[in-house]
């Protein structure tokens, strides 16, 4: 069964369309990683997909129903701003989330999670706050989870075992729709959404997405003459270690223009994040 | 070592922020310094840029008109312009009228931020205040850019503005320091510093650092298992 489907939504604000025409389905047991420039439409998107916000056309079916306050009850939501109170304690935000959807509180399934059950959500390392948000989300096992940008500022172990989270959840049959900023999380996902302007412009596995896509990259002593060089001619460049990266130029062009910085220069194959600002730029 | 610190370390009454840290800043290359809520960045990024003194160790930076920094928090005013922004910096570095407005007018067309002058920074975009910050400290052609959290909260697009930005600091010379919380985002710079829990965990060169492993997200989590978890108060 689609744990989220979204046929044809627009969404306007005024004069601006900040979603136009997405159709996009996330499956029982799939993790979808929807990526967007700013300003993208990605929180309207989630807004909508959430019944937080009325579609101006088109239709979302939220585990097979129209969104309203029955179908919130099989649906986990962690906002970008976790959406904790800081007066509170571990343990009766679990209590509070346990009245609301009307389940039974019980101990969390994270250990770190239920030993700070007695400590203010105000005195806890960010971090730990995030496994919080994530532990009250899941509490009243729902058949969609939703997570708006949910590893941000944490570190790579940490952010590591949220993902564990996120794929077991997925293991277990909910479906997944995870928006983030950053493309090497997006490649975690089993398909990709990219938004840019409101509109869907690609989607696909990371695979799907990358094969045949290239980029350009230079190696040379000489960095800073050869950065120059192709910023000069207009090229994308971006700094990659010790080398230099050009997502989608024409190697041709690019040993041309670095000849005298005794550079190297290979084509690679793109990474996710090039693509997308090749997509963008396009 | 040009400019940098030596055995660095921070006390802040019983807690330790820093411990031992040692980095080198060179000249037209970008460092990063990376981890996690907590791990000391931007501790190390404030010794950097002068703001704060070590309790221990020894700091070498050029004289502070020549630093361009960013805070963890960007120091943009809600309710002035974007031109308002460049012209309160200019005055304060003393800039010429002519210097700010071709310098003003490059910086903001890099960023994507050009037609933006007369609007209120408070109605800008996350992306775009964090790009302003950025353009504001590079206004002045700094010997050294230091810049807490370049991208947090910053989407694609406008990150890739941001790398192009200090990219072209670093080839114009510039010593470029950056903390960020993604190692993906950590492996665009020359050198790496890994923090955890105000220690130096992992420092080089990217491509070194991650050898035979898949990227440097793999090499830290292995070596941060390895190393005991300090509970964080």
């Amino acid at each position: 069964m689609s744990a989220i489907v979204a046929d044809g939504v627009t969404r306007r604000f005024g004069p601006v369309t900040a979603v136009d025409d997405v159709s996009l389905e996330v499956r029982a047991g799939e993790v979808i990683g929807l990526i967007g420039a700013n300003g993208a439409g990605k929180t309207t998107l989630i807004r909508m997909l959430l019944g937080l916000l009325e579609p101006h056309a088109g239709r979302v079916l939220l585990a097979g129903l129209p969104p309203s306050r029955r179908t919130r009850r099989r649906v986990g939501y962690v906002p970008q701003g976790l959406g904790l109170w800081p007066d509170l304690t571990v343990a009766e935000h679990l209590g509070l989330a346990a009245a609301a959807y009307g389940t039974w509180a019980r101990s969390p399934d994270d250990e770190e999670v239920d030993r700070a059950a007695d400590r203010l959500v105000a005195h806890l390392p960010l971090g730990l706050r995030r496994r919080v948000a994530f532990e009250l989300a899941l509490a009243h096992r729902p058949d969609v989870l939703v997570l708006d940008e949910p590893t941000s500022g944490v570190d790579a172990l940490a952010r590591a075992r949220l993902w564990e989270v996120i794929g077991r959840t997925a293991r277990d049959g909910a479906g997944v729709l995870v928006s983030t900023h950053h493309l090497d999380e997006a490649s975690r996902c089993d398909r990709i959404a990219l938004l840019a302007d409101g509109r869907l412009i690609a989607g696909g596995s990371t695979d799907e997405l990358t094969d045949g896509r290239t980029a350009v990259r230079v190696v040379t002593p000489r960095w800073q003459a050869a950065w120059t060089r192709l910023e000069k001619a207009g090229l994308p460049v971006l700094p990659a270690g010790r080398a230099l990266r050009i997502p989608g130029a024409d190697p041709g062009q690019v040993a041309e223009l670095v000849a005298d910085d005794a550079a190297e220069v290979v084509t690679v194959p793109a990474t996710l994040e090039e693509v997308f600002l090749t997509e963008v730029a396009a | 070592m040009r400019w940098g610190v030596e055995d660095v370390t921070v006390l802040f009454g019983e807690r330790t922020a820093l411990a031992g840290v040692d980095l080198a800043i060179t000249p037209g290359t970008v460092t990063a310094v990376v981890g996690g809520d907590g791990a000391g960045k931007s501790t190390l990024l404030r010794v950097c840029s002068g703001a704060l003194r070590p309790t221990q160790g020894t700091v070498r930076l050029p004289p502070s008109e020549r630093i361009g920094a960013m805070a963890e928090i960007p120091g943009v005013y809600r309710d002035l312009t974007v031109g308002e922004h460049l012209r309160f910096v200019a005055d304060a570095y003393g800039l010429s009228a002519a210097t700010v407005q071709s310098r003003s007018r490059e910086l903001l067309g890099r960023a994507g931020l050009a037609d933006t002058a007369d609007r209120l920074a408070g109605h800008l975009s996350g992306g775009m205040r964090q790009k302003l910050a950025v353009v504001l400290a590079l206004l002045h052609r700094p010997d050294l850019l230091v810049l807490d959290e370049l991208t947090t909260g910053v989407d694609p697009v406008s990150r890739a503005e941001l790398w192009r930005l200090i990219g072209h600091a670093a080839s114009g010379g510039a010593g470029v320091l950056v903390a960020t919380t993604y190692l993906d985002e950590a492996e665009r710079a020359s050198e790496v510093l890994v923090l955890h829990a105000g220690r130096p965990l992992l420092h080089g060169a990217p491509d070194e650092l991650i050898a035979d492993a898949t990227g440097l997200e793999d090499v830290v989590i292995a070596r941060q298992l390895g190393t005991p978890q300090e509970t964080v108060a």
